[in-house]
């Protein structure tokens, strides 16, 4: 049987987030027990999260999580990464064995800065540089797979329910701003940790729901701008999208939400006259970056949230507030776990992004 | 008979039970096929002369007509076809270069009926266009590679210039002069209505036609006929014409016979003179020189109008279309080599060339390998025969579709395959008065939109099929496609898995 990456394997899902405006932490266990009540959204052969806020102490560094089928491959990967970064720490990621969870990786992290000589000599920016060598690890470097590449926060994914996963990686000894969360549904797979949920580059993290019809569209044209799509996952080819849109092209979310779920010419076409051009402006050089078939995402990045739907809202996904914080969620049985009181429960319109930030020096 | 007779290659069959001699096959018939018999009160014919152009049947009143292929064959050979052998029987006779029209008829690979179409099944859910807004706009011309702002921080929306088509299909070029007056008013009339283009070719533009200029693409060929300020800037688009499908390598011939009146006007050229384009652009011999073509029209258009190089189907097409996308044109069209024309040597129509679909799929991948794929737009013809033919060409990575095959058909045509001769009974590849006025404008525009709008319906059918709501996310998306009974190579260029892959 081929392994993600050789084959396409769609897949349905749950997703789940939360985040307080006012940067409070909250522990992961939270979201993960929001999983629970979505658990037939999954059937166990994916679970995965992702918390923001949760490196305080080495938020400077990039933290490097890696999968590794065995301890020669981290050893030589080790070679390759001092060769390129400062490695202010390493350690294996603290886990519980649960008997839900089994066959897992050597699952190892690290908190990494690029060296300074090494950045000069390539002439590139330090995101830059980190990208390409996430990229050239996970093409190149077989038995190694970075999930997580980001500063001050992290993503934890397994094969198994979500609600293990978060137990397995002990989520609740963990504080995030911002968490979100993931259940997947492969309709088929070999069950490989690296294709669950969320799929990340730099502190970009992307959970999603859905099958989309555009992929072989967007990934082509994404793999011009030295993006490799290793795992055929349409989060994967929509994480760098987001990346490309985000910090290449140097789009606002919103603007970046009306490349990939743009209006309809028709919706354009009724707008006030600025507004129409830069629309149509977007959907005419981006053409090739429009994502169409059934989605809903939540896209996490440094310091906020953007939840979105394809732009015919053909994926369930609520959205609702109590106090400082935000909750997003495939149904609203995750958010009443989260919080009963949950208030302003509604359903955001297909191509509506919601956008929630933290308020600015509270992350 | 002698040496030189060929038995007919159709048979004239006339029920005389039917036939009322009223003699409008007669009428009908440029090529003299048909006679009355006054004495005896019959119709004849001469069979020599039918082109099996279908003019008669189709308007016999009591279908007394039929034409059939001649039985009357040669001994049979594997070897030497009877085909072959005929055209050798001509050679011998004439001393001269055999002439064809319209496109390759040989049997050679389609790839089009081996490539199949993916449709959503339980994982995501297909769109029904009758219910779901489906989306088949399309925008021709170079995209920038980063986005600018302004000093406020927005967005500069200047671009550079693009077409704008309500799908992605053009008619493409069919010159005034190889084809009729009435075939242009119906083509341009059409192209307006359905928010397309049409191409003039390269023998100028009609004067009467100047108001269609929105939706007309100009073309500037090796013969220059009828370039001048005026006409480049008529158009919403200028092409450049290096090459066609049906004949990579030599330009286009126009015999003197259709050298007529408004032709010879628009082509700026004397009455009855041959209009031999030369094989080459004489003012571009290598690449460098194209460039330098694409920027005095762009200088001459002001930088309005987006500048199309086409290009037959060659071997080396990839890297041509490379050096193209980087010589600062807009828009790529190519040309397969099953491609109509209003003549063509034969040997060169039906050996020179390569298949419009493994063209296609090569010329985007290099593109994007290269990384300039949205530097330029792709648009594919050369037998593009049906709705299912645009969506793959699109799957496979192409913005938009040339056609004008199945346009002419549209209009009457019946692929008789003898534009040549001039002597169209459809009123299509003809200057006589008297076959001109046949092919009604008002008529012809309406079958042509008739047939596009048929095609839009097809391919928002299918593209819901696959989950697919807007054009642009089925341009290179080369998953929703499957090859049926090709071997590795043809898969591995064009892209794609085999069936149950």
């Amino acid at each position: 049987m081929k392994l993600e990456g050789q084959v396409r394997i769609p897949s349905g899902c749950a997703i789940a987030a939360v985040i307080s405006k006012d940067g409070n932490k909250m522990s992961g266990e939270m979201i993960t027990n929001a999983m629970k009540p979505m658990h037939d959204r999954s059937n166990g052969l994916g679970g995965g999260f992702a918390g923001y806020g949760i490196y305080p102490e080495y938020k400077e560094f990039y933290a490097l999580h890696f999968f590794f089928n065995e301890r020669a491959t981290r050893k030589n990967c080790e070679v390759f990464l001092k060769e390129r970064f400062e490695i202010v720490k390493s350690e294996v990621i603290p886990t519980r064995k649960i008997p839900a969870i089994t066959d897992e990786p050597i699952i190892w992290r690290y908190f990494v800065a690029p060296l300074k000589s090494v950045l000069a000599s390539l002439q590139l920016d330090e995101k830059e540089f980190v990208a390409r060598t996430v990229m050239k690890i996970n093409t190149e470097m077989k038995g190694a797979y970075v999930f997580s590449s980001g500063k001050n926060m992290g993503t934890f994914k397994a094969v198994g329910f979500p609600e293990d996963v978060g137990v397995f990686y002990k989520l609740d000894e963990y504080e995030g701003y911002s968490w979100t969360a993931h259940g997947r549904y492969p309709t088929n797979t070999p069950g490989w940790w690296g294709g669950a949920h969320p799929f990340t580059l730099l502190d970009y993290s992307i959970v999603h729901n859905g099958e989309i019809s555009s992929y072989d569209a967007n990934r082509r044209f994404i793999e011009m701008f030295g993006y490799k799509c290793n795992l055929q996952t349409d989060t994967e080819v929509i994480t760098y999208i987001m990346d490309h849109l985000l910090r290449k092209q140097g789009l606002s979310l919103e603007e970046a939400a009306s490349v990939i779920a743009a209006p309809f010419w028709s919706t354009i076409e009724s707008k006030p006259k600025e507004e129409r051009q830069k629309l149509t402006y977007l959907r005419t050089v981006f053409s090739s970056l429009l994502v169409t078939g059934p989605f809903s995402i939540v896209l996490g990045f440094d310091g906020g949230l953007m939840a979105l739907n394809d732009r015919l809202k053909l994926r369930s996904m609520v959205v609702g507030e109590k106090d400082d914080k935000v909750f997003i969620s495939s149904e609203e049985a995750a958010i009443r776990v989260m919080e009963p009181n949950a208030k302003n429960i509604y359903a955001p319109a297909g191509g509506e992004p919601v956008i929630v930030r933290v308020k600015e020096g509270k992350f | 008979m002698s040496v030189e007779f060929l038995y007919p290659e159709f048979e004239v069959i006339r029920n005389d039970n039917r036939c009322i001699a009223c003699r409008v096959c007669e009428r009908q018939c440029a090529n003299v096929v048909h006679s009355y018999d006054s004495d005896n009160g019959i119709m004849l014919s001469d069979e020599t002369k039918c082109v099996n152009c279908q003019r008669c049947v189709s308007l016999c009143p009591t279908r007394a007509l039929k034409i059939v292929k001649s039985d009357c064959t040669l001994r049979e050979n594997a070897n030497w076809k009877d085909a072959t052998i005929k055209e050798i029987y001509k050679q011998a006779n004439s001393g001269g270069v055999l002439l064809s029209s319209m496109g390759n008829p040989n049997p050679l690979p389609v790839y089009w009926d081996k490539i199949l179409i993916n449709a959503s099944q339980v994982t995501n859910p297909p769109i029904d266009p009758l219910r779901e807004p489906m989306e088949t706009k399309v925008f021709l011309g170079k995209k920038p590679e980063m986005i600018s702002r302004d000093e406020n921080g927005k967005i500069k929306c200047d671009i550079s210039p693009q077409l704008e088509l309500s799908m992605p299909i053009m008619f493409s070029a069919m010159s005034y002069g190889s084809i009729s007056y009435n075939a242009h008013e119906s083509l341009a009339r059409a192209a307006t209505e359905l928010g397309i283009l049409y191409n003039t070719g390269e023998g100028g533009l009609h004067e009467d036609f100047y108001c269609y200029g929105e939706n007309t693409i100009v073309q500037v060929a090796s013969g220059r006929f009828g370039v001048y300020k005026d006409y480049l800037e008529a158009g919403a688009a200028v092409e450049i014409k290096m090459g066609q499908g049906a004949k990579p390598g030599i330009g286009g011939h126009l015999p003197g016979t259709k050298i007529v009146g408004d032709v010879s006007r628009t082509r700026m050229i004397p009455e009855g003179s041959d209009a031999i384009s030369p094989a080459p652009h004489h003012d571009i011999y290598s690449i460098e020189d194209l460039r330098q073509l694409v920027l005095s029209l762009k200088e001459a258009t002001e930088y309005k109008k987006p500048v199309i190089v086409k290009v037959a189907a060659v071997h080396n097409i990839a890297a041509i279309a490379s050096g193209i996308a980087r010589s600062g044109a807009d828009i790529i069209a190519i040309d397969g080599f099953r491609g109509g024309t209003g003549a063509a040597p034969t040997r060169i129509r039906d050996n020179v060339g390569i298949p419009i679909e493994l063209a296609l799929a090569s010329v985007d991948q290099r593109l994007r390998d290269e990384g300039i794929r949205n530097n330029v737009s792709l648009v594919v013809g050369g037998s593009i025969r049906s709705a299912s033919d645009v969506v793959k060409a699109i799957a496979l990575g192409a913005d938009a579709c040339y056609v004008a095959t199945a346009a002419v058909l549209a209009l009457g045509c019946h692929l008789c395959r003898t534009c040549q001769s001039g002597k169209c009974n459809w009123g299509i590849a003809t200057q006589r008065p008297e076959l001109v006025k046949r092919l009604n404008p008002d008529i012809g525009s309406k079958r042509l939109v008739n047939l596009m709008t048929a095609w839009r319906h097809e391919i928002k059918e299918l593209m819901g099929g696959m989950g697919i709501n807007s054009i642009e996310s089925l341009r290179g998306n080369r998953l929703m496609l499957r090859g049926i009974g090709l071997n590795e190579k043809e898969l591995q260029i064009l892209g794609i898995s085999h069936a149950g892959e």
